[in-house]
């Protein structure tokens, strides 16, 4: 393989540094603000304005400017993706690298508890935790980051096992180190490249998972934007105001087709030999 | 083959047992259990009452051996909201369920195997190119947006089917479509590489040496074999299909267990939560064994791993 990237990875990067640029961007972009309510300007099309501002993308039920909450949503989106990601890949990957080096019993219980984690079907184990917990910006991280979990664990685990057969883990055992500074320092970048095309496809449903949770009330919370949340109040005026789903859920589809693309794309270079699946 | 199957089946077991107590542990994770239960605007005095009828102010290991103990008596408790059995309140709901899962994977089955046959049978065409660009779609689509978008196109724009609710049968349609997009997407992804998979072979560069046309031979033979692990992902595409129906069920309004969930958390209802959990999860392991079994008879060549 080359080095050159082709077009189409290049316009999918674009866009994911768009989504970036919108959510660090949201406060210049945005010239009117997500909170501010009017009541005179409810539910107004796209491309309405006044004397004063205007509004591309319409407004809302409470005539709030739907572009400026999609930009801030861009923000509660990748804020809690990157966010509940990074938790579960340190879970995850903690767990399968000591799975993979105790072995034994410790193997035992951790993939156990992973086959039992995976039966739960992890929407159901979210909204159970946020309702029992309440909702909130640092709950909705936590329950996500420690449901998604099982996943690392697994490609942790089978990695590892592959690896601390190879010579150079003798080696570096025999050169004195620690098994700490080995797991570290010589296990984990070896398995990095898989357990971070893991982590790009669960960016991909976290993301989802943010905004499906938000629908259900059980994410971001109102006043603040989410995707989601825009989308529930839409719901409820879809005979009168299209745009208020229309806008989001293509801003949400678009940003998690980029994510699973680059997802593909990364796969395939880490692991040539995978089909895509 | 007995011993695997026993192993596998005790396998089963110790997942639910796990489900059991993490659900367990996640109702007492605030602290008081009796809170998740009691109306609002309850007064101190009430909610102690309460924390002592329910047990919850016996020692953890007490009241979870008690859980377990009506669990296994199928006592799912009472709910204090609707003053009624939770086994109940669930079952009513589960055939709409029911009948919204079957709807999403013949949704899926149908329009996914025949996407993922043609995928692999014109490997390198514009076709190809085509499917593969409706089942990324398929895979990217939230529900709640595809659920939306359906009820703009058909419900407020045509006017053909009804936008929400259960009335007949043509309510299921868009929430079916909803559901079953992912399934789809999961199904012609499968079905390609198992098709893929068989096409590779030597009988059918045989039965191509034969004289046999590729139609025929992928008729005849490949679908055959390539169907053993599509069957396999059939099985375990119900449990997310279950799952999946909080969301869509929320959107159309569709009263089954998954909006009965919504609604009882917004109810405070917990016991119907904790039911709803257990119940997907339970079926959720089960159609994981069944498809493990299923694989086993259905191709004897396979042993169960593990």
């Amino acid at each position: 393989m080359s080095g050159r990237l082709s077009p189409g990875i290049i316009v999918i990067l674009a866009l994911l540094a768009g989504f970036v640029f919108a959510a660090a961007g949201a406060d210049l972009l945005a010239h009117n603000d997500p909170l501010r309510q009017s009541l005179l300007m409810r539910l107004r099309p796209p491309g309405t304005s006044t004397a004063t501002t205007s509004y591309l993308l319409g407004t809302d039920d409470l005539g709030r400017d739907l572009l400026a909450r999609i930009l801030y949503g861009a923000r509660a989106s990748l804020m809690v993706a990157i966010l509940s990601v990074s938790v579960s890949l340190l879970v995850g990957a903690m767990l399968g690298l000591l799975a993979g080096w105790f072995r034994g019993w410790t193997a035992i219980l951790v993939m156990r508890f992973v086959d039992t984690m995976l039966s739960i079907p992890a929407i159901l184990l979210a909204v159970l935790t946020v309702a029992v917990l309440g909702p909130g910006f640092l709950t909705l991280v936590l329950v996500l980051g420690l449901t998604r979990w099982p996943r690392y664990t697994r490609v942790a685990y089978a990695q590892t096992l592959q690896v601390v057969t190879l010579p150079y883990i003798r080696a570096a055992e025999m050169a004195g180190c620690g098994p700490v500074r080995i797991l570290l320092r010589h296990i984990l970048p070896n398995i990095a490249g898989p357990l971070m095309v893991v982590a790009t496809s669960e960016f991909g449903l976290m993301i989802l998972f943010e905004a499906g949770l938000s629908f259900l009330g059980l994410g971001v919370q109102p006043p603040y934007p989410s995707w989601g949340s825009i989308m529930a109040a839409g719901r409820q005026y879809v005979q009168r105001a299209w745009w208020l789903t229309v806008f989001p859920g293509a801003a949400l589809f678009v940003l998690v087709l980029c994510v699973n693309l680059f997802g593909d794309w990364l796969r395939d270079r880490v692991d040539p030999q995978s089909r895509s699946r | 083959m007995i011993r695997q199957l026993a192993g596998r089946v005790g396998q089963a077991i110790v997942a639910t047992f796990g489900v059991l107590t993490i659900v367990f542990f996640i109702m007492r994770l605030s602290g008081d259990p009796t809170l998740l239960l009691v109306p609002e605007g309850a007064t101190a005095q009430q909610i102690a009452e309460l924390r002592h009828a329910l047990g919850f102010d016996r020692p953890l290991l007490v009241q979870y051996v008690a859980y377990l103990a009506d669990l296994a008596r199928l006592d799912l408790g009472e709910s204090l909201v609707q003053r009624a059995g939770v086994a109940g309140i669930v079952a009513e709901r589960i055939p709409y369920t029911v009948a919204l899962a079957t709807g999403a994977l013949l949704v899926a089955l149908g329009i996914g195997i025949p996407a993922g046959v043609a995928m692999a049978v014109w490997r390198g065409s514009v076709l190809e190119r085509a499917l593969a660009g409706f089942v990324l779609t398929g895979q990217s689509l939230p529900t709640f947006w595809s659920g939306i978008l359906l009820i703009l196109l058909f419900g407020v724009a045509l006017g053909w089917l009804p936008t929400s609710g259960a009335d007949s049968l043509q309510s299921l349609v868009m929430p079916s479509i909803a559901l079953g997009a992912l399934t789809m997407s999961t199904f012609a992804r499968m079905t390609r590489i198992a098709v893929l998979d068989e096409l590779s072979r030597d009988y059918v560069t045989a039965a191509r040496a034969r004289g046999l046309s590729l139609r025929a031979a992928v008729l005849r033979h490949v679908l055959r074999n390539a169907a053993i692990p599509v069957v396999t992902i059939a099985a375990l595409e119900v449990g997310n299909l279950l799952a999946g129906a909080v969301i869509v069920e929320t959107v159309f309004a569709w009263p089954g267990i998954g909006q009965l969930a919504i609604q009882s958390i917004a109810a405070r209802d917990f016991l119907v939560v904790q039911a709803i959990v257990l119940f997907v999860s339970t079926v959720y392991i089960g159609m994981n064994l069944l498809a493990d079994i299923a694989y086993a008879v259905i191709d004897p060549r396979i042993r169960l791993e593990q």
